[in-house]
This record gives structure tokens, sequence and C-alpha cells, in this order.
């Protein structure tokens, strides 16, 4: 018998979303949503404005729960384990499942404070000298510490928008999160600074999974490699129409809609 | 085309036609009226000021700080006033920032929630003296009956406490409300607790605007008469201590005001300058800061 070779990429699953439907209270926002998030790949995340992206990547921390009152049907599992079960530490989930937000929001203190935050809150004791350590990794891992080496104790409230987004991805990073999300991130700045985070999702990729969101379909073919094209109809109500490769979406998308919008004829 | 020209002259000369005098006179007379009213407004205020300086200075001596009443001086009222607004601020503060925290933080849609803020927004309006009233039969009585001793300067601290809990709670309230909810979102996207959030990211970002709350009440506390008529009562001399009838300033004005002694006339007025002396010196910072915030 030959032995059949293994495939060269074994595709693990990060995070499994299963007939995913999210309500804001008795709306309902996305319906039956189904797909997954391999480990160590980018999956973006794309669909014309209000089909429900934001609110679906936001089901995938849970915190679409700070913004009120808000009802799941359906799983959604990180790592085998379903998020929304009600003995989950939803704190050590956001740990686990970080998430950089459309506007940069530091904290109104130093870049070596906002970077350090999340380390601190924790509940393991670290000691300060290991702080620093993971301070200067994250800041690394987010090609933003030499830029900023010599001024970690000024406010980061001081940096252009470009080099605040990285601080709160360097911030993301220092907890260590197994998935990184990231809702829209460049686009509140220019293009030189959207390159650059584009340049560091590439690079993230073999220590993380990310999922992001963007409304920019080049820059999903340019940083994807999967995709799931989200869009809504007359009921308002956001579904995942298309998921797949990134190249076959882009090139030979099967479903009409993903067609039309990728081809410019509406989004 | 014989009407163009027409229009064209019309609308011209509708520009440059001036308004009417009466519309021109209505005007000028509504401006004036405002800036007088406005003035007339001011006047009480400053011949208030005028008026104390003028009565109140010739008195102020520096022997007025060390010496009790019976003796001429103010010290105790002063330093009765000062004790007073401490134990209410000892009381007030903790109690109505954690309760605005509440008020903020915690489900504010709730009708739970909505519900306490309704209350203590009508305890703001309580009248001093009624509150003054409640504190004389809740401590002064209580502790007559259970400790022997009545009037006293906890029972003055407590009431004023009560005064001004309700104002340090709703702007406290207020001001949480102003930090932006980014912040809250990045915390918890960190594996941020709730305590951690208000504790490390919300509340030092507030805490200019929420010391300029406590300075608010605080001066609210000083200049209140009515709730420590029944509660401190008043003392012309050292108290003992702080279980006894304990004078304040407000207290002083209001005992000796029509009392034939000059000196203790004097008295009176000296009080009120060093009253509005304090208050002054508390609200200006205060309110300056609170509109730099803005």
């Amino acid at each position: 018998m030959r032995e059949l070779s293994k495939p060269v990429k074994e595709l693990e699953t990060a995070i499994q979303v299963n007939n995913l439907s999210f309500f804001y209270g008795t709306s309902r926002a996305i319906e039956n949503v189904n797909m997954s998030i391999f480990k160590n790949h980018v999956t973006a995340i794309i669909g014309p404005s209000g089909c429900g992206k934001s609110t679906f990547i936001k089901a995938l921390n849970r915190i679409g729960e700070l913004e009120g009152k808000v009802k799941t049907e359906g799983q959604v599992e990180l790592y085998g384990q379903d998020i929304y079960h009600p003995q989950v530490n939803i704190n050590q989930l956001r740990r686990q499942v970080g998430m950089v937000f459309q506007k940069p929001n530091p904290f109104p203190m130093s870049i070596y404070e906002n970077v350090a935050y999340g380390v601190k809150i924790s509940e393991e004791k670290v000691r300060r000298s290991e702080i620093d350590n993971i301070v200067e990794s994250a800041l690394q891992g987010a090609a933003i510490w030499d830029e900023v080496k010599d001024k970690l104790h000024k406010s980061a409230l001081g940096l252009s928008g470009g080099q605040q987004q990285r601080v709160c991805i360097a911030r993301a990073l220092a907890v260590k999160p197994k998935v990184l999300l990231m809702d829209e991130p460049c686009s509140a700045l220019d293009p030189i600074a959207t390159i650059k985070i584009e340049d560091l999702i590439h690079s993230l990729r073999n220590d993380l999974t990310i999922a992001i969101v963007t409304h920019n379909m080049q820059q999903a073919a340019r940083v994807s490699d999967y995709t799931a094209f989200f869009s809504t109809d007359e009921s308002r109500i956001g579904r995942m129409v298309e998921f797949g490769e990134t190249k076959q979406i882009f090139s030979f998308p099967v479903d009409k809609r993903t067609n039309d919008y990728v081809s410019g004829r509406f989004g | 085309m014989a009407k163009n020209p027409n229009m064209k002259q019309s609308t011209a000369t509708k520009l440059i036609t001036p308004l009417s005098l009466r519309r021109n006179l209505l005007d000028r007379g509504m401006t004036i009226l405002a800036f007088g009213l406005t003035i007339v407004g001011i006047l009480p205020l400053i011949s208030v000021l005028w008026n104390i300086i003028a009565k109140g200075s010739p008195g102020l001596t520096a022997v007025m700080f060390s010496k009790p009443i019976i003796d001429d001086g103010f010290a105790n009222a002063v330093v009765g006033t000062l004790t007073m607004v401490g134990i209410a601020a000892c009381l007030s503060i903790p109690i109505g920032i954690a309760t605005g925290i509440y008020l903020a933080e915690y489900e504010p849609t709730t009708k739970v929630n909505r519900s306490v803020k309704f209350l203590i927004t009508v305890l703001t309006g309580v009248p001093s003296i009624v509150v003054g009233i409640f504190t004389y039969n809740a401590v002064v009585l209580v502790t007559k009956s259970l400790f022997d001793f009545s009037y006293s300067a906890v029972a003055g601290g407590i009431a004023l406490a009560i005064l001004m809990l309700p104002i340090i709670a709703l702007t406290t309230e207020e001001v949480l409300k102003l930090v932006p909810n980014n912040f809250r979102l990045a915390s918890s996207g960190l594996g941020g607790s709730k305590f951690q959030t208000i504790t490390r990211i919300i509340l030092p970002t507030a805490l200019p605007a929420l010391t300029t709350g406590v300075l608010l009440a605080i001066s609210r506390g000083i200049g209140e008469t009515a709730p420590l008529l029944f509660t401190a009562l008043f003392a012309q001399n050292w108290a003992d201590n702080l279980l006894s009838p304990t004078a304040s300033l407000p207290i002083l004005i209001f005992n000796l005001y029509n009392d034939p002694d000059p000196v203790k006339s004097q008295l009176v007025w000296t009080a009120s300058l060093f009253l509005l002396g304090i208050v002054l010196v508390i609200n200006l910072p205060a309110r300056f800061l609170a509109n730099k915030q803005r």
C-alpha cells in the first residue's frame, strides 16, 4: 500500500462558529453564521456597511456584552471550548482572544504603562524586571520599539494615530493571546501607517491567529489567507454568504452576491 | 427681458435699505435692557461684598484666631467649623464617590439604578433645616439616651454629611459618564474586571473633575447654618471634645448678630468676612478648573 503523504499544512481550527445568531435586545443582528477561523492564518471578514461584520467579530470575545443586553444562539468554540458556557471566565477569555479597535484607544498613561496594563491586571504576579522584558518584546512585535524606546514614559496620547494603533497592538500582544481580533484597524489611519500595520499582520501570523474585519477589499486580498463575505438584505439581518480561501473568493466566487461585491458592483 | 433690470434693481435696493426706525430702536432698547438688568442683578452681590469687607476688616486681627468667643476671638468657631466639615467630608466623600460609581458604571439604565438616582436628586432638594431636625432626632436624641451626650460636633458633622453626600454622588456620576467609553472597552478587551477598569483607568482619569465636585460640596458644607442649629448647638468657649456642643462660624453669626456688646457684634462682621473668604477661596479655583475641563 502506498503511504498517503501528509498534507503540507494541517489546518487546525482556533475558533469554530456553529449556527451563530446574535441579538441586540430582541432584534436579530446576524443569523446562522457557520465558519472556522484557522490557527496561524489570517482570516478576513468583508462586506458592505451594516452587514454585521463588527457584530460578528465582537461575538468572538464577548465584548459586545459591554454595550447592552445581548443574546446569542448557536455556538462559538475556542480550541474546543464553548465560550458562552456559563462557567467560562470571561476575563480569561478576553486575554486569550485579544482585540484591536477601529479607533486607536490608548489609555491616558505612558506608553510603558499602556503596554504593561494587561500584564499588571492578570492574576499572576509578575516581577518588575520581567514586565520590562514583556513590554519591550511586545513593542518589538508591534514593529514600534525603535520609534518609542527613548520615550517609554511619555504619554501615549502624544503619538500619531498610526503609532497609537501599533501601541494598542503591542498592548494586546503583551498578554500573549492565542487569537487577535482586529476590527477595521486601519480605517482611521493614513496609507503609510496602513502599510506598516499590514506588514505587521504578515509577521504576526506565525505566532498568532488573526481575524480582521475590513471594508477595504484590496486590504483583505493583500493580507488574508481566508475570507468570509457577509452581506445583508432588506431584513437588515447579517448573514455569511461565502467563506473560502482568499484567492478563490476574489477570483472565482461561487455566490453571485460575492461576485457583485468583489467586482465593485455594490457596497 | 424688460422685467430683468427691474428685478435686479429692487434686490439691490433691498440690500441697501436700512432697517426701519422702529426695528432699530427695539433692537437697541433690548440690548440696553439686558445690560441694565444684569447690572441690577450684580449690584446686590457687589454691595454684600463691599459691606462685609468694610465692616469686617477692622476686626480682623491675628489675636482673633487664637482666642475663643468668650475672650472676644473666634478661634473656637473656626476650629469648630473645620472639625465638623472634616467629619462630614470623611463620611460623605467615600460614600458619595462610591454611590456615584454605582450610578455611572453598574447597569445605569435599569430601573433600580435610575430610582436610586431619583432619590439622591430629591435629597439635594431637602431643606437644610429639615436635615437638621432629622439629625436631631436620629443622632442627638439617640446619643443622649444611649451614651449620655447630646449636642456634639459628631452630630453636626453627620448633618453636614447628609447635605454634602448627594452633591458628591451626582457630580461623581456626571464626571464618570464623561470618561470616553473607549477606555472601558480597551480595558475589558485585555481581560480587565470591572473593578480594575474603574480603579485603574476611570477614576484616575476623572480625578481632577472629581476633586472639583468635592471642593464645591465642601464649600456648601462650610456655610450651612440650619443643620448645625439642633446638632452642634453653640459654645462660647473651646469644646471639651467631639462629643460636646461646638461653635461654628455660621452659628456665631446667628447667635451674636444683635448682641448689645459692640465687640461681639464686630465679631459677627469679622466672622462673616472670614466665612466669605473661605468660601470664595474654595469656589473660585474649583469653578475655574471645572470650566477649563469643558
